[in-house]
């Protein structure tokens, strides 16, 4: 072969083969490949990192895509709508700096006599009052938006809430098993059974008289005792189904072969939890916080449907469903604006919460 | 990587000595605690730069004796010397800090799929060992120290920053073994390392562990059931049966002049590659299955399928009886 290499000749393609037709050349057609170019054919797939794997599934679900662009909007909406409309949410509308009687109970869009009147003379547009206004003369769009900031941000913290504490108590009695698994997951059995909304309704009316003195004053004063008495629920209660979660996880976590790994290699206990063992529950961690968002709203809502959520004139999506009712027959819409806001939001976040399953539990895909 | 060979100080010229290693675990049979006594008395020694091949049947408690040596299990009772140090005692009540040892003892794990952290670049698994004895002074020696590793295993140095599920089961065990090398170790078990691996990728590795050791010196207790991989790699090789140790010999020895019955048995069953030589030889097969270690056969394990069992295996265990040359056997009639 070494010998005659100069006048090797290609053999003749075979009749009907697809393949180029090698006795048209001769050795001297081809040059040798440099180590450069044979560098260029090792084809490498990008290395790619759990999370940008787990956004690449997401960003092909529609309904998750449609859940994340809602509940955009709905935030961005809630952050700039205070700063265009001229309205307030716990004043009464004046026209002119004079008291208007029949500014109250507006429909949708409508403007008071008094209203068209001061336009009609001085020839200057009033902001309309996009949803009307409430039987006080409050604009009710306006409303609605701090209700959604409350309801929003009550979900918020509560979620947040609930994962830290969730996922301390739960790695730790997970990890460490035995015995103080053993009494940790008994304490979860105990706050597992006690009556929830009995409990809020209890601290809510404790909370109120203490607690109302001492936060006079604070960011706190305007959300009321009753909030307050509802996040401490949730960080007494609701954590429990996320330490569950989180223990089952780590279970069987521990027992997979890299954490002996890590064992053997003299990791202490600290590293092993932060770099092996929570990064591996990451997935569910995230799942679990979607979900508990809507919970906690719901919680608020209905809470605050019994007249014990947010103190007036502060307002949340429940207590305008709750104020609405008395007039429900003349003036449905004040109920069913804030509760199809409450039905977008729950259902964008349990659907972004499934979608978020879907894209990040390794076990599914 | 430098290449001088770790050296030992121990007075008797054994890295590792393990006497009358016993793990029990405690089983709940219905209200009862039992003892599963998955490794009962077994004693072996290992030289510096040896490897000792340790093989049995599935559950026999291999896997065990690993896990009991490195301490990630508390031994039940025994004592375990490595390099004249005590690391555990059992009459003398001694129990030592593993953290130092731990950078001298190493482990390579079976499954290349579930013994690497998913969530890791191959950086950051080679990387954790040096992280956690701090064996670097600044980030380039640290990287510098995982290239040179990944080198010494024949893994590209692209490959760094890839997570470990883009690696196929060679290449992950490869990774696994560089991990285990990072600290320098004198003193690996590598725990069945190759029977996930197919038959060619089996061969690369194990030819790597050799190359490895040749350079660095290192032992190795390398388990596994297979009995040509482990003839291959190994010094001397000991048998394994229900937790007890049947037979230890040379390598060559063990495989041309077996004694023990179960040893007989287990080098019948290893396939032939001539189909002549396999049809002509005869396969020895066990009856019944291996007795529950809960409820372990009184006096010696194998009697229940042994054929040349007598009243007096029924009443004794067989104590390791030297036949000359180091080939030590545990059995009354053979």
């Amino acid at each position: 072969m070494e010998a005659n290499k100069e006048d090797f000749k290609y053999k003749k393609r075979a009749f009907l083969s697809a393949q180029i037709d090698l006795s048209k050349f001769n050795k001297n057609d081809f040059e040798k490949a440099t180590e450069e170019e044979k560098k260029q054919q090792d084809v490498m797939g990008e290395s790619r990192t759990f999370f940008q794997d787990g956004m690449r599934r997401l960003r092909k679900n529609p309904l998750a895509m449609m859940s994340i662009f809602i509940l955009l909007a709905i935030v961005v909406i809630i952050i700039v709508a205070p700063m265009i409309c001229p309205y307030s949410y716990d004043t009464i509308i004046r026209v002119d700096g004079k008291r208007d009687r029949g500014v109250v109970n507006l429909g949708m869009m409508q403007y008071s006599d008094m209203e068209i009147e001061y336009m009609e003379r001085t020839g200057e547009k009033l902001f309309p009052h996009i949803f009307g206004t409430d039987s006080l003369g409050r604009d009710y769009f306006i409303r609605c938006i701090y209700g959604t900031r409350v309801s929003l941000s009550v979900g918020v913290v509560a979620a947040i809430m609930v994962l830290i504490i969730g996922v301390i108590y739960g790695s730790i009695s997970g990890y460490f098993g035995g015995k103080a698994d053993m009494i940790m997951m008994r304490i979860v059995d105990v706050i597992y059974s006690l009556p929830d909304m009995l409990l809020i309704i209890l601290l809510a009316v404790v909370l109120n008289e203490n607690l109302g003195p001492l936060i006079q004053g604070t960011v706190f004063e305007s959300l009321g005792s009753n909030m307050i008495a509802m996040f401490i629920v949730f960080a007494l209660l609701y954590w429990v189904g996320m330490a569950r979660l989180i223990r089952g996880q780590i279970l069987q976590i521990k027992k997979a072969e890299f954490v002996l790994a890590a064992r053997t290699i003299g990791t202490p206990n600290g590293r092993i939890l932060r770099k092996h063992i929570i990064p591996n529950c990451l997935s569910v961690i995230i799942i679990t916080t979607a979900l508990q968002v809507p919970s906690a709203i719901f919680t608020e809502s209905y809470l605050s449907f019994l007249g014990l959520g947010v103190s007036a004139p502060m307002t949340s999506l429940g207590s305008l469903a709750n104020a609405a009712r008395d007039s429900m027959q003349s003036y449905p819409h004040r109920l069913i604006i804030p509760a199809v806001i409450i039905v977008l939001i729950v259902l964008a976040l349990n659907l972004l919460g499934d979608g978020l399953r879907d894209a990040f539990d390794s076990k599914l895909n | 990587m430098e290449n001088e060979k770790v050296k030992t100080k121990a007075q008797s010229g054994n890295l590792l000595e393990v006497e009358h290693l016993k793990e029990y675990y405690p089983v709940s049979v219905g209200m009862k605690k039992v003892p599963l006594k998955a490794v009962e008395d077994v004693s072996f020694t290992i030289k510096p730069g040896e490897t000792l091949g340790l093989v049995g049947e599935s559950g026999c408690g291999k896997t065990t004796v690993g896990r009991t040596i490195l301490q990630l299990y508390k031994p039940t009772a025994g004592r375990i010397v490595f390099d004249g140090d005590v690391l555990f005692d059992s009459e003398k009540k001694i129990k030592v800090d593993m953290l130092p040892y731990r950078k001298r003892m190493q482990m390579v794990f079976q499954d290349p799929y579930s013994s690497l952290d998913p969530r890791m670049t191959v950086e950051d698994i080679i990387g954790e060992p040096l992280d956690v004895h701090k064996l670097y002074a600044n980030k380039k020696e640290r990287r510098e120290k995982i290239l040179s590793l990944m080198e010494l295993v024949g893994l590209n140095a692209e490959h760094a920053m890839r997570y470990a599920h883009e690696f196929s089961g060679g290449q992950r065990q490869r990774i696994g073994i560089a991990r285990a090398l990072a600290v320098r170790p004198q003193f690996i078990v590598c725990d069945e390392a190759v029977s996930a691996l197919d038959v060619s990728i089996q061969a690369q590795v194990i030819n790597m562990f050799e190359e490895i050791q040749e350079k660095l010196g290192v032992a190795y207790l390398f388990i596994a059931h297979d009995l040509l991989v482990v003839h291959h790699i190994s010094d001397r090789i000991a048998v394994m049966y229900l937790g007890r140790m049947m037979e230890t010999a040379d390598a060559d020895e063990l495989n041309e002049n077996p004694i023990h019955p179960y040893t007989l048995s287990l080098l019948s069953a290893v396939p032939i590659p001539d189909p002549e030589t396999a049809r002509r030889s005869k396969r020895i097969v066990l009856e019944g299955d291996v007795p529950s270690p809960l409820k372990m056969p009184a006096g010696c394990p194998f009697r229940t399928r042994c054929k040349y069992a007598t009243e007096q295996c029924a009443k004794e265990m067989p104590e390791l009886k030297d036949r000359g040359n180091g080939h030590l056997v545990a059995c009354w009639n053979k």
